[in-house]
C-alpha cells in the first residue's frame, strides 16, 4: 500500500514535522540518507514560503509509481495570496530576495521536478518529485561514515 | 530553546540539541551574539551536529552571527555538519561566509588554539 502523509502547517514547528515526514517516507523508500535530506531540505523551505506568505496550508508526502520507477511526492498548498508570475519565479528572477524565490531555487536544486500552479488570489500549489536511485556520492556518504 | 551555550574561558561553546523551528534559530543568533558581547568573547563554537537539515534560512543566521562577531573582533567557527547536510547545501548553494567550519568539536578547539 502506497503511503500518504498530510501535515497542516499553520507555524514554523510544523515546518519541522513536515520535513521529518519526507524524510521518513523517503527513508521507507529506500532513497540515501542523503537524498532524504535534500527532500527534508525542499520540504522546509517550501514549507516557510506557506508560513510567511499565506499564513497557513497544508504539505502531503506520498510515494509515486510512474513508469516503473517509484518515487515521493510532495505536494504544498496554500489559500493565500498566490504568484502573479510565476514563469518569473521559476527562472529564478526573484533569485535574489532571498525569499519567495529562495525556498523555489532551493527545491529546483534538490528535487527532480518542481511546478508551480498559482493565480493573484487563488492560492498556490507547488508540487516536487523526486526519484529513488542509485547515486555514488550519496552511497560513499552512507556507508563511508 | 534547545541549544546550550557554555562559557570556557575566552571562548564559547554553543551545542545545538536537535533540530530547530526558525524561530528557535533566531534565538540562538540573539543568544551569541548577546552572548559573545557580554563575556566579551573572542570566539565562539558552534556544534550543529544534531541538525537535521541547514536551509536557506539557518544558513543566512549563521552567516549573521559569523559576520557580526567578525565586525566585533571575535571568532565563530561552525562546526559538526552531518555530511549529508553538507552535500544538501553543496547542492543548493548555500555557504556560510564569514564562518571558520571544523569537523568537529575537538577540530574547533584546535582551529582556535594554533
Amino acid at each position: 500500500m502506497s503511503e500518504e502523509i498530510r501535515v497542516p502547517i499553520e507555524s514554523d514547528a510544523d515546518t519541522v514535522i513536515a520535513r521529518q515526514a519526507g524524510r521518513d517516507v523517503a527513508l521507507r523508500l529506500g532513497f540515501t540518507r542523503t537524498d532524504a535530506t535534500f527532500v527534508a531540505t525542499a520540504i522546509s523551505e517550501i514549507a516557510r514560503n506557506i508560513t510567511v506568505h499565506a499564513g497557513a496550508g497544508s504539505i502531503v508526502v506520498r510515494e509515486v509509481n510512474e513508469d516503473g520507477r517509484t518515487g515521493l511526492a510532495v505536494i504544498a498548498h496554500d489559500e493565500g495570496p498566490g504568484i502573479a508570475d510565476v514563469d518569473a519565479v521559476m527562472r529564478q528572477d526573484y533569485r535574489s530576495n532571498a525569499g519567495l524565490g529562495m525556498g523555489i531555487w532551493g527545491a529546483i536544486r534538490l528535487m527532480d521536478e518542481v511546478a508551480i500552479n498559482s493565480r493573484p488570489g487563488e492560492g498556490t500549489t507547488v508540487t516536487m518529485k523526486k526519484w529513488c536511485g542509485f547515486d555514488e556520492v550519496a552511497a560513499f556518504l552512507d556507508h563511508g561514515t | 530553546m534547545a541549544v546550550s551555550i557554555l562559557k570556557q574561558g575566552d571562548y564559547l561553546i554553543a551545542s545545538v540539541q536537535s533540530a530547530l523551528t526558525d524561530t528557535e534559530v533566531i534565538e540562538l543568533r540573539d543568544a551569541l551574539l548577546a552572548q559573545v558581547a557580554k563575556h566579551r568573547s573572542l570566539a565562539v563554537i558552534v556544534d550543529v551536529a544534531a541538525l537535521d537539515i541547514i536551509d536557506s534560512f539557518a544558513a543566512r543566521s549563521l552567516t549573521t552571527v559569523a559576520r557580526t562577531n567578525r565586525l566585533r573582533g571575535a571568532k565563530t567557527v561552525i562546526v559538526g555538519i552531518q555530511p549529508e547536510v553538507a552535500v544538501a547545501m553543496s547542492q543548493f548553494g548555500l555557504r556560510l561566509d564569514s564562518a571558520h567550519i571544523a569537523l568537529d568539536l575537538e577540530a574547533g578547539i584546535q582551529l582556535l588554539t594554533v
